[in-house]
């Protein structure tokens, strides 16, 4: 649970740098959903290149920050996935993708940022989408047992 | 050094560090993240305590950030959103569908972009359909405000 703590003080303070030097939420859903957005958007892309730098450079970041853990630790080959059905993955990103945004933040925008900013709407949330999450992996483990595994 | 230069190295580093706290937390093991909401079976609280160690910096923080003028890098602070209570039932909605997702495939939007460097066919099948789901809302938006026009 210690190593849970000491994560959470880490990405809590790449939380803040952003905030303090940039003025920004570091919200994933967020910063991945418009980088792709003006990806595939010229005319929002060159009108604001600037906001799609930062954003392309904090997804580098990311990725660089996984090479590192890829090579000095055994996080990656230790993970054990819920599933490999692909069609449960592809409706499960889509789900996370659509909801994401349509919900205004993930995880890290709502429930670190906005939780911590004392704001009402992540509150609440962050509430709804851990009970969702909570009902739908109660739903996947009954259906699995009424299956007759 | 032009401010687009110096907002993206900042950017690099906190999504390098966002990263790091991930991997050191454990969050990137779905896992991990499925047992947290698995309340019914043996249910791991390490999730909560990543959230604590992330709330309690972002907090002290963003007192810090209430004292400033402006951000180190920014003319002021009207990229960050101001903390309220408005939270419409169509962005509910938008919670409750990537609560869902969240559950089935044990991954948000940050440990499943981070995740992609295993080179995991399950973490790229996700992955790609949640980036999908991105860019399908960017979509939907457009499509919404051309329609108001």
């Amino acid at each position: 649970m210690m190593m849970a703590l000491y994560g959470g003080l880490i990405i809590g303070f790449a939380a803040a740098m952003l905030m303090i030097f940039n003025g920004r939420i570091m919200g994933i859903s967020g910063i991945a959903g418009t980088f792709i957005n003006m990806l595939f958007t010229p005319k929002a892309r060159s009108a604001q290149s600037g906001e799609f730098a930062w954003r392309g450079f904090f997804i580098l970041g990311m990725l660089l920050g996984g090479v590192v853990l890829a090579r000095f630790t055994n996080i990656f080959t230790e993970a054990s996935m819920v599933t490999s059905n692909p069609v449960v993955l592809i409706v499960a990103g889509l789900l996370v993708g659509v909801g994401t945004r349509l919900g205004w933040g993930c995880t890290s925008g709502h429930g670190i940022c906005g939780i911590a900013r004392f704001s009402g709407r992540s509150v609440i949330a962050t509430i709804i989408f851990i009970a969702a999450g909570m009902v739908a992996v109660a739903l996947v483990n009954a259906l699995f047992a009424a299956g007759g595994n | 050094m032009s401010s687009t230069f110096s907002r993206s190295f900042v950017a690099l580093i906190s999504g390098g560090l966002f990263a790091v706290g991930l991997g050191v937390s454990g969050m990137l093991n779905p896992a991990n993240v499925r047992g947290f909401l698995d309340i019914l079976g043996e249910w791991k609280p390490a999730l909560m305590f990543v959230m604590v160690g992330a709330i309690a910096v972002y907090a002290v923080s963003n007192l810090l950030a209430q004292r400033m003028q402006k951000p180190m890098l920014e003319k002021d602070w009207s990229n960050l959103p101001l903390p309220g209570f408005d939270f419409p039932n169509q962005a509910k909605l938008g919670a409750v569908l990537f609560g869902v997702g969240w559950g089935m495939a044990g991954f948000c939007p940050g440990p499943a972009i981070v995740s992609l460097v295993s080179l995991n066919s399950t973490v790229f099948i996700f992955t790609a359909a949640m980036f999908v789901g991105f860019y399908g809302f960017a979509l939907y938006e457009r499509m919404k405000q051309n329609r108001a026009h």
